[in-house]
């Protein structure tokens, strides 16, 4: 025998045992002879979507965390309470943009940067698959490039930054290589780790089909470990950034990294905030080109079934 | 020099005989040599020795981890066409020797023949999650037809219009559906499967029961059924073979009228007989 009691006696009950029932939103208390009440709530309760209350979509909502910091900057120099010469207001900054776009210092800036970087993207990433291509297939390699690579990897990249300079001087090619392995190190250890963690059930399974070996590692080890990858290149795209600016404080007269130096010597607080606004940019840009890249590589993930 | 004679049976020829095939494996149809190769690696190289009229032919096969003697001395020849269930315990070796009879283990010693068109089904479907159904079923395949081929079979297990789905949106079923159409599709001398249907659910697996007879009639390769359920052995195999402590406890043919059904007493009596072997003595146990 069941019997349902009222929502009068279900407050009862919630004023009478806090706890988690005092939480829940009870809706009815379901009372069984010679057993313990048992109290029936909505479990989909609050959490349905109504339709009257329109849900804020993820795009804005992602926005709105820079827009805040926005208008707190704007907030933060508009109202005084630190001085232009410590950190420029939104307008200054924009006012600079606009000087630097006319004079054409922000997009030579802007291309000697995109160059180094580029380039020593290009090149580390080619570095670092190959030698995860290596390591990853042969067995004998893997010993020898693997204790090498994880040796390497405990030395600051900065540290090199000396040692460069000397062997191949303070010009163009420094800058890059010092990107170059700096964003080598971080493809190669997700490279090949994912290489490794193959699932060795699918590998058998390919053997079992008739996959030759550049069959396997064109059907099963390249997309088994292209997630792996990705998670590299992230990383390394956010190295490469982080080098380029060290790599641009030592003798240039170019870059992003030389606009920041010169503006520092000039005291243009506007200046200066105006390259950190582009490294962000550019930083967002990069990142959603993996986020592309992922989208198309790794489809299969989500089961999307567009065609 | 082994004599040659593939059975290329297609699977969109009605006149082929292999469509008209009876449950039994008829001499003229399921009778051919298959070309046995040894199941290794190189197997490329020929048939060093070859068997007549067998698709297994294993001698004195040995495997042994470290100190601990899986496989001890097993002898075992499965004709052409005949469908073969392995039955043991947990860790009794049923892996081990499909995964030898595969070609994927390497420290074996003793005999081992296995004909040279072998497709394996594995307890989890194992399709490539970054490949649609469609070349999933043609994996490894090369040829002009082959997309047709995949399609056929596709049909043939019940999925044709699936074949753009990515695995991941599969059932289990389903998953383990297209997993047998890309065995099926290479027309192999030899099927194995490793315990194909243990984590299907109860009435899927009935379906899948239904549908591996009706395609083995239809090809008629030698079958290797491993599983670890009783009644599905009995239910479909034509002779129940067991793995026990690295050495085949028992070997008997089933001698059950089809269609089988479990409520025959003949089906009882080898149900206990098996159970017995597996060292399950309680029968209220093993009456699911
Ligand atoms: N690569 C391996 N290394 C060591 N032991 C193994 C290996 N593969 C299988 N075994 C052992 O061999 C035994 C049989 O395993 P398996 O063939 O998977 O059993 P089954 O399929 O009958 O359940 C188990 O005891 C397992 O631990
Ligand atoms: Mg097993």
């Amino acid at each position: 025998m069941t019997e349902l009691i009222s929502h009068r006696d279900v407050a009862r009950l919630r004023t009478a045992s806090p706890g988690p029932l005092a939480a829940e939103p009870a809706a009815a208390v379901v009372t069984t002879p010679g057993r313990p009440p048992v109290v029936l709530v909505d479990p989909t309760a609050g959490r349905r979507r109504t339709t009257r209350r329109r849900r804020v979509p993820p795009e804005v909502r992602r926005f709105l965390g820079p827009a805040l910091l926005f208008a707190l900057w704007w907030a933060v120099t508009g109202l005084g309470l630190v001085s232009d010469r410590a950190l420029a207001s939104p307008a200054a900054v924009l006012g600079a943009a606009r000087e630097l776009w006319r004079s054409g210092d922000l997009v030579d800036s802007l291309g000697a940067s995109l160059y180094r970087v580029g380039a020593g993207v290009l090149f580390g990433v080619g570095i670092g698959l190959a030698l995860a291509v290596v390591a990853g297939f042969f067995r004998a390699a893997s010993d020898v490039v693997d204790s090498a690579m994880n040796f390497l990897r405990t030395i600051p990249v900065i540290a090199l930054l000396p040692l460069i300079i000397v062997w191949i001087g303070i010009g163009e090619s420094a800058k890059i290589f010092l990107i170059t392995v700096g964003v080598a190190f971080p493809i190669y250890m997700n490279t090949y780790a994912a290489i490794r963690g193959v699932d060795a059930r699918l590998v058998e399974a390919g053997q079992t089909f008739g996959l030759g070996r550049f069959g396997l590692v064109r059907s099963v080890i390249v997309p088994g470990a292209a997630p792996g990858f990705l998670v590299g290149l992230r990383w390394a795209l956010g190295v490469a950034w982080l080098l380029l600016v060290f790599a641009e404080q030592v003798n240039t007269d170019s870059g992003l990294g030389y606009l920041l130096n010169s503006a520092q010597s000039w005291n243009r607080t506007d200046i200066i905030v105006l390259c950190l606004v582009v490294y962000g940019i550019l930083g967002l840009v990069s990142d959603g080109l993996v986020r592309i890249l992922e989208r198309t590589l790794l489809s299969w993930r989500r089961g999307f079934d567009g065609t | 020099m082994a004599p040659r004679l593939r059975r290329n049976v297609s699977t969109q020829d009605p006149q082929h005989p292999a469509y008209a095939a009876g449950a039994d494996p008829a001499p003229g149809v399921g009778g051919g040599v298959a070309v046995l190769a040894r199941a290794g690696t190189d197997d490329a190289g020929g048939p060093a020795a070859a068997g007549r009229g067998a698709a297994v032919r294993v001698r004195g096969l040995r495997r042994v981890f470290g100190e601990h003697v899986v496989l001890d001395g097993l002898d075992l020849t499965i004709a052409p066409g005949e469908f073969v269930a392995l039955l043991g315990r947990s860790g009794s070796g049923k892996s081990t020797l499909i995964r030898i009879l595969g070609g994927f283990d390497d420290g074996v010693e003793g005999e081992v023949l296995a004909a040279r068109r072998r497709s394996v089904v594995f307890q989890e479907s194992r399709l490539l999650p970054w490949k649609r159904v469609l070349p999933n079923v043609t994996l490894g395949l090369s040829g002009r037809d082959v997309a047709d081929r995949g399609r056929a079979a596709l049909a043939e297990v019940g999925l044709s219009g699936r074949e753009r789905s990515w695995p991941a949106t599969l059932s289990g079923g389903e998953a383990q559906r297209v997993a047998l159409a890309r065995a099926l599709v290479r027309e192999p001398e030899l099927l194995m499967l490793d315990e194909p249907f243990g984590a299907l659910d109860a009435l899927t697996r009935i379906r899948m029961h239904a549908l591996l007879q009706q395609l083995c009639r239809r090809h008629q390769p030698a079958v290797l059924f491993v599983t670890h359920d009783v009644d599905e052995a009995i239910l479909l195999a034509d002779r129940v073979i067991v793995l026990t402590e690295g050495r085949f406890s028992l070997d008997v043919p089933v001698d059950v009228a089809s269609p089988r059904r479990r409520t025959d007493p003949a089906f009882d009596r080898l149900r206990v007989t098996l159970l017995a072997e597996l060292g399950v003595d309680d029968l209220a146990d093993g009456s699911h």
